[in-house]
């Protein structure tokens, strides 16, 4: 039996991410707890957002790939576009800040990377031929025997 | 994005009557805020629990919502789901505000 896929090749502008959200959170919905469909749809939402908002940042949208695949206890999801390249051809640290004391001074982002880190393993970065490939995996459980839809 | 505002035991409660608090919205729902806070008291609550996705976008705009109520008026949550109370505590904003298991003055059994 081959694994349950899905592949999707988008333009990267902002309004593109949700319908891609919600056509991967579909498609695996019969296969992931709800806790692990929450990590995925988010660490996702993150890694799509970061491309649309910076990888094609004052420059017209390109588009993007992004294949997802679900194996036996996780999901890998394999995200490719022709954008700027990560600063530093690396990924962002992406450690969560403390909290700063006063109001004024919290931040009203950042947290981006740290959650893509946090919710993911064998997160991997690659620059090649004018292309970036994003490769990681989000845990999810088996689910149980029985209720599994077809296509 | 809808969003009502009504008042609960003289309270402002803001419901977000919307699944989605993410990048797509993140901006209009500031700009929805600044005008309804326009009434607001010494506090606000935000009502979440229509709410089941909040991405990092999201959660910066509840932030800057806190912000430009402050020091006037505090900013406080309810009725939080569980993936939304995740991205709060992974990024410890679950330190920052005030979260209500359910709106205060409104039975937590209660359907709407």
């Amino acid at each position: 039996m081959t694994e349950p896929s899905l592949q999707i090749r988008f333009a990267a502008t902002e309004s593109a991410v949700r319908p891609v959200l919600r056509q991967t959170l579909r498609r695996f919905a019969d296969r992931l707890s709800e806790e692990d469909a929450g990590n995925l749809e988010l660490a996702l939402a993150e890694v799509l957002n970061n491309i649309v908002e910076h990888a094609f940042a004052g420059r017209p949208p390109g588009y993007v790939h992004l294949a997802v695949t679900r194996e036996s206890a996780a999901v890998f999801c394999r995200v490719e576009d022709d954008g700027q390249p990560m600063p530093g051809l690396r990924l962002p640290k992406g450690a969560f800040a403390p909290v700063a004391e006063r109001i004024e001074d919290r931040a009203e982002g950042g947290w981006g990377w740290a959650l893509i880190r946090a919710l993911t393993f064998d997160l991997a970065y690659e620059r090649t031929a004018c292309r970036n490939y994003l490769t990681f995996r989000v845990p999810a459980a088996t689910l149980g025997a029985g209720a599994s839809g077809s296509g | 994005m809808n969003l009502l505002s009504e008042l609960v035991d003289g309270t402002q409660v803001v419901r977000v009557d919307e699944e989605r608090i993410d990048a797509a919205v993140a901006i209009h729902f500031k700009d929805r805020m600044r005008e309804l806070a326009a009434e607001a008291g010494n506090r606000l609550i935000l009502d979440l629990a229509r709410v089941t996705f909040v991405d990092s976008s999201g959660l910066g705009a509840i932030v800057a919502v806190m912000k430009f109520l402050a020091p006037a008026c505090r900013l406080e949550l309810a009725a939080l789901t569980p993936n939304v109370s995740k991205v709060f505590h992974m990024t410890r904003m679950d330190t920052v505000f005030a979260i209500h298991p359910a709106v205060p003055g409104e039975r937590a059994a209660q359907a709407l």
